[in-house]
């Protein structure tokens, strides 16, 4: 299953600079259908930066974006939509004091009507919402008229995710999907990630946790102030390996005997 | 739970049909019970009533009479087309005080064009819209594109417009106070009364009904609401939200003009000073009337009805034979109750309890 088809998604050199300053520099990888790429890296290491050029929020400096092969313009959110890239935030992007059905179809709502009097398909976007939750495992949620801020945040994780995939989400950009939820409401969404690759998306995800990156990735990328760092597949690197990289490798180590060394020597 | 699941309604005002509840009927009474208190409106609904039960007992002659009705709608009708558009604007997020002097600007704009120049009524009308139109825009592009508080971009619009105002009526037309006669289809649309009832109330509730059709039905109103809600939860899902402020400015502005028009024509003269009160009065009305200080979260029925409190709290002030001057404590107080009270009907909302 790994890296058979044609790559969706292929950053080529991609820099961006803020007044002078070096956010990301060079970085060069693809993503494939049904493939789960993972992005690592410590805070402050660039992953916000590209995540926001992969969305349209910002503009590379350098470098390019391919889709399907193509070089695109990503200028806005919304065109990155078009093009198939769906983002899930960090802050998840859902409205609490707007109704489920409200926040599912925010910004694509379905119409009727015509010109001028073109009102919201209220039925309709309620019924779509609650067949596309209730496929993605919650059915707590009965009534598209709920507010949003009644639901748990795995369950608004997955309201963000199955509406990322109904508009068309061929790549997926999860941004630290899990970090909020409880074990449970992980797994669920651990799930949604799986079933998304099983259905031919691909996913770049974000993530701290490495038993929730190894659980699912094919491939690792390691950001490392605004540089790759490491890129490896599934099976390349040991757990150890990987957490180390995940951790900030070898300084955590070095902390660690620095430490030790400290306790030791204010032990008399 | 599934009742409780039934009676959560979209609080954004989405229609509550489909969402019957099938069980014993106590229960369905319940859960739309439960349905009518968490809309944003219903504090406002329940202020009024209690307002106007207050006003009936308290005020001995007249306020119960059809003129004493005539008089406080006009009153609230001439609010309320303000505030309906600000409390759109305070949805999104944003506020605009700069409508105080654009009723002074626009009623001076018709009076001079119209009353000193002898312009036809319509183009001194249509020309009090374009500016009106100009002043929302520069609002409204200001305040997106350089990200600061409207609060005071549109407090530096007050001054300057009023400035305006003040300055080019004294060296047009020498004075700050300009008569005319309204006469003909401009008279009809914007001075005309039935019995005491001003036409300013027609306008009032066709305002409140596109714009409740507007932020419940149509894709715009949603873009509202998540624009005030979460701007960047909205631009993340390729809503313009800059556009859809820019857009509200200008619909305030145009609101402020409306009123000075509908001044200058009912008054038979314009006036600077005119609309001066309405700067806060028009979003108090608004929060009274349900709208989230902080936006995201209102409705424009709430709006309404929190200018018929307006309405109903200073004529019946006024018949009560008290000095005016109660009016604004008790407006005060209902202000405060009202943010209180809003406060605790979104939580409810919110935990669906």
């Amino acid at each position: 299953m790994v890296n058979t088809s044609k790559p969706v998604l292929e950053l080529k050199k991609l820099s961006k600079h803020f007044t002078g300053v070096a956010a990301l520099s060079g970085i060069s990888f693809n993503v494939s259908p049904g493939e789960v790429l993972c992005l690592l890296g410590d805070n402050g290491a660039g992953k916000s930066t590209l995540i926001k050029i992969l969305s349209g929020v910002h503009r590379p400096t350098e470098g390019e974006v391919l889709v399907d092969g193509n070089p695109v313009k990503l200028r806005s959110p919304r065109e990155a939509q078009d093009l198939g890239i769906a983002t899930v935030h960090q802050d998840i992007g859902v409205i609490s004091l707007m109704s489920v059905a409200r926040n599912f179809f925010l910004g694509l709502e379905p119409t009727k009507g015509w010109g001028p009097f073109k009102r919201i398909d209220h039925e309709k976007a309620r019924a779509i919402v609650i067949d596309q939750i209730t496929a993605m495992g919650i059915r707590r949620v009965r009534d598209g008229n709920q507010l949003v801020g009644v639901m748990s945040g795995g369950e608004k994780q997955a309201l963000a995710i199955a509406r990322a995939i109904y508009f068309g989400g061929r790549v997926l950009i999860l941004d630290e999907p899990t970090s909020a939820l409880g074990v449970k409401e992980a797994e669920i969404v651990l799930r949604f990630i799986h079933q998304a690759r099983a259905n031919g998306i691909a996913v770049i995800l974000i993530t701290h946790n490495v038993h929730h990156a190894l659980s699912v990735a094919d491939h690792y990328i390691v950001l490392i102030h605004g540089e790759v760092a490491a890129d490896f597949r599934k099976g390349e690197k040991t757990r150890e390996e990987i957490l180390d990289l995940m951790a900030g490798g070898e300084r955590l180590q070095s902390l660690a005997a620095e430490l030790e060394a400290g306790i030791t020597s204010a032990t008399p | 739970m599934a009742s409780a699941a039934h009676s959560k309604d979209g609080a954004t005002g989405a229609p509550a049909r489909g969402s019957k509840s099938t069980t014993a009927s106590g229960r369905t009474v319940k859960s739309s019970l439960k349905r009518v208190i968490r809309r944003p409106e219903f504090g406002a609904f329940a202020g009024m009533i209690l307002v106007y039960a207050f006003f009936a007992v308290a005020a001995k002659n007249g306020f119960l009479t059809l003129a004493g009705t005539a008089n406080w709608m006009n009153t609230a009708s001439e609010l309320g087309v303000l505030a309906v558009p600000v409390g759109m604007l305070m949805i999104a997020g944003e506020f605009d005080l700069s409508v105080g002097s654009v009723i002074g600007a626009s009623s001076m704009i018709v009076s001079i064009g119209n009353g000193f120049y002898g312009l036809p009524m319509w183009v001194a009308i249509i020309l009090a819209l374009i500016i009106g139109a100009l002043i929302g825009l520069g609002n409204g592009i200001i305040t997106v594109s350089t990200r600061l508080p409207s609060f005071i971009v549109t407090l530096a619009g007050l001054f300057i417009v009023a400035g305006a105002a003040l300055g080019f009526s004294r060296l047009l037309s020498g004075t700050t106070a300009v008569t005319l006669t309204p006469e003909g289809s401009a008279r009809m649309a914007f001075g005309s009364q039935a019995a005491g009832f001003h036409v300013s109330i027609l306008w009032w509730i066709a305002i409140t009904a596109v714009a409740s059709w507007i932020l419940t039905q149509s894709p715009y109103g949603n873009w509202i609401f998540a624009t005030g809600a979460n701007q960047n939860a909205a631009r993340a899902a390729g809503v313009p939200s800059d556009r859809v402020k820019v857009s509200l400015f200008v619909a305030t502005a145009l609101g402020a003009v409306l009123v000075g028009v509908l001044q200058t024509i009912q008054y038979s003269g314009g006036d600077v000073t005119y609309g001066r009160d309405f700067v806060f009065d028009a979003p108090v009305a608004a929060v009274i009337g349900g709208v989230l200080l902080t936006g995201g979260y209102g409705s424009a029925i709430g709006v309404f009805l929190g200018s018929v409190i307006f309405g109903v709290v200073n004529m019946g002030i006024f018949y009560t034979g008290w000095n005016s001057d109660w009016a604004q404590l008790v407006l005060g107080t209902l202000l405060l109750l009202a943010v209180l009270g809003n406060n605790y009907f979104r939580r409810l909302a919110l935990t669906g309890g």
